[in-house]
């Protein structure tokens, strides 16, 4: 199956990638430039001794994406997301950062683009044992030899927005995993850069600190809209967070694409096994399996053109909708539409069912489930400024759970 | 029939002295040099250590001992051990013994501290120092004090010499194992915020091999101590002085006491830096 590397062209893009190769070892170029470059990780290993760590990985990322790169360890995530500002070398291809070629920056070019460009968030938080909270969140700055003043202000600034107000003063080693990991997102924040690269920042936090850190990492994309480069190896990270999602495996990207297209067709046997656990219910929108109507009513139809169609179609329920905009007023069922005609009730106000079950396009699965165990008819679909985009049926719910997968696992 | 053969044999000593011959005849203005600094430097400390009343020094000593090692009683111990010495009639021989100490730990440390950065920025130095270190520990102090005597002559200034090359090993080897023991993260995190080099080394290298550093420190001082002892064997005078003569003489009395004096020295120096080391520790870990 085909797919795209790269982001929607309509879409600045901030961060492309193309061809790049990373050979741990002596005889890298020779590798490089031979036929054993085609071969496995493990072959090369054996007949060289070298490690094939990244293998001609081109990707691009849009200004304001959240590009998750997703693998398993040893599949060479990490040693990639640490090219991305030459924290490793690359053995070869290009690294374009609005345009400019980074593989191409002069020692001194490479520090700036450091200073100013990229903020990195580390697995292990990296941070300066002998320095203070504020201290370590103001290092970017000192680094660049911003003004004591200035610098502290910010990273302050940058604290309060971590939530760690109060902690300015405490050495590292005082605060718990999650609350140092929010001084290494602050620390990150602090110099203002446009690419945050954040590498399995979650992963060393207990389960109950990783989703709330998540939660609140969500929210701060919201707020400051950054370019993230996240690696992880959990699935559940990646889909919750990811705009797209690259799969590597052995060096190599074997699938990039949106959070559905991930779940509901892995390109091949590995991701397929990656994403067996994955509970589509987590994943799968409302927006993603509703379907359109075969028939709609409008609200300048009477009572008797809302019968006809009902028969026409052989349902006993119908959305009206509005003239303009198509936005949905009501939920018209056949049996009081039938009681409207028959007592010469007004129309359509009581042919409405009561409290229509309705839902965003956006709204996970496992989120549809109360809302379809009290439904008596399909769920309406409506976007944020009310139009009716389409309707969900009870039963469309759980064939998307069992469809995609061969075994539900009931998560 | 066990006789070595002869056409192995190596004249090395004869090389090594044709050697410090040839350095002496060439190199005698840049050691006369160096020499007359050192003295200039050893006689302003000296004389400042027995201008300083002896009191002061010893309020002085009792309170950086309360302090670093946070017990008064602590203080009250290491001042009277100072006032003990004084008691025993070695105050003058003392000072002059702290002041030459001094003098070859300061040297000892503005030498072996960048060199132990040196060390730790390359495995080629480290490898070629390492055995050099080594060589310079284990070979028997009095040999350093031929060719001291021979570059500077008599004096003080040959007993600084022959204390820097003893004492400067720990110094060294501590400098580079705390900054080569700096964690891989905490770099790499300096270096992805765009630190240079020189950077890294300042913010987060040095200041994380401080408490490995002061160890070296209080090593080298207490073996700095010892070696100033030997080197009144070329005429360093001082507390050592005093034992050499006890020997000569066979005065078991005077031996004795300013042995014990040196072994007090030796206690304060020894837990006041060693306070200061493990509270470098303790400030990192809080």
């Amino acid at each position: 199956m085909a797919y795209n590397n790269h982001a929607d062209q309509t879409e600045e893009i901030c961060l492309e990638v193309n061809g790049l190769w990373k050979i741990f070892g002596k005889k890298a170029q020779e590798i490089l430039k031979s036929d054993l470059r085609f071969e496995s990780k493990e072959a090369i290993l054996e007949k060289t001794g070298n490690v094939m760590a990244v293998k001609n990985v081109s990707f691009s990322v849009a200004r304001g994406e959240f590009f998750v790169i997703m693998g398993l360890s040893g599949s060479g995530k990490s040693t990639l997301i640490r090219m991305l500002l030459r924290l490793i070398d690359s053995t070869s291809g290009s690294i374009c950062v609005n345009g400019e070629d980074i593989l191409k920056y002069s020692k001194k070019r490479l520090m700036d683009f450091r200073r100013h460009t990229t903020g990195m968030v580390f697995q292990y938080f990296g941070l300066f044992p002998h320095r203070t909270v504020l201290d370590n969140v103001a290092y970017g700055l000192e680094v660049r030899g911003v003004s004591k003043a200035e610098r502290l202000a910010k990273a302050q600034e940058a604290i309060e927005t971590v939530g760690l107000k109060g902690w300015e003063n405490y050495h590292p080693s005082a605060l718990s995993g999650g609350m140092q990991q929010r001084v290494g997102i602050a620390r990150a924040l602090t110099i203002d850069p446009e690419i945050l690269l954040m590498d399995e920042p979650f992963s060393g936090l207990d389960p109950l600190i990783r989703r709330e850190m998540q939660d609140e990492l969500i929210e701060l994309q919201d707020r400051v809209q950054k370019t993230i480069i996240f690696v992880t190896h959990d699935l559940h990270e990646a889909l919750k967070l990811g705009d797209r999602i690259a799969i590597m495996r052995d060096g190599k990207i074997v699938q990039i694409g949106v959070p559905e297209d991930v779940i509901t067709s892995p390109v091949d046997d590995y991701v397929r096994e990656f994403v067996q656990d994955a509970s589509p219910a987590k994943v799968l929108t409302a927006g993603g399996i509703m379907d359109q109507p075969e028939a709609l009513l409008y609200e300048w139809q009477g009572p008797k053109a809302a019968l006809r169609t009902l028969r026409d179609i052989k349902e006993d329920y119908a959305f009206m909708v509005s003239r303009n905009h198509r936005r949905l007023i009501g939920l018209v069922t056949l049996k009081r539409l039938k009681a409207v005609i028959q007592n010469n009730g007004s129309f359509p106000e009581d042919a409405f069912e009561p409290d229509p079950p309705t839902t965003a396009p956006d709204v996970i699965l496992e989120d549809l489930f109360p809302i379809a165990a009290e439904a008596d008819y399909p769920i309406a679909v409506v976007d944020e400024d009310g139009r009716f985009v389409g309707e969900i049926q009870i039963s469309s719910i759980f064939e998307s759970m069992t469809q995609n997968k061969e075994v539900d696992t009931g998560e | 029939m066990n006789e070595f053969p002869l056409f192995l044999n190596i004249p090395l000593a004869e090389w090594v002295d044709r050697f410090m011959d040839w350095v002496l005849v060439n190199f005698s203005v840049v050691f006369d040099t160096i020499g007359h600094v050192f003295l200039i430097m050893l006689l302003n400390i000296e004389r400042f250590f027995l201008w300083v009343p002896w009191w002061v020094i010893v309020l002085f000593v009792g309170v950086l001992a309360w302090r670093v090692m946070q017990k008064w009683t602590m203080g009250v111990v290491m001042a009277l051990l100072l006032m003990l010495i004084g008691s025993f009639g070695y105050w003058k021989l003392a000072m002059m013994t702290l002041a030459l100490t001094t003098s070859a730990v300061v040297v000892s440390l503005a030498v072996g501290i960048p060199i132990g950065i040196f060390m730790a920025k390359s495995d080629l130095a480290e490898t070629i120092i390492r055995p050099v270190l080594d060589a310079m520990q284990t070979m028997p102090s009095f040999v350093y004090l031929i060719p001291a005597l021979m570059l500077f002559g008599l004096g003080k200034v040959p007993g600084l010499f022959a204390t820097l090359i003893y004492a400067v090993p720990p110094v060294i080897r501590l400098t580079n194992v705390g900054i080569r023991q700096v964690s891989k993260d905490t770099i790499e995190a300096a270096r992805a915020f765009g630190a240079s080099p020189r950077q890294i080394l300042f913010d987060v290298q040095i200041p994380l091999a401080i408490p490995s550093i002061m160890v070296g420190i209080n090593q080298t001082t207490m073996m700095a101590l010892a070696m100033v002892v030997i080197a009144s064997m070329i005429g360093a005078r001082g507390l050592g002085l005093e034992v050499l003569l006890a020997i000569n003489r066979i005065e078991v009395g005077r031996g004795f006491e300013a042995g014990l004096c040196i072994v007090f020295l030796a206690i304060i120096i020894d837990r006041i830096t060693n306070a200061l080391a493990t509270k470098q520790q303790k400030g990192l870990e809080s």
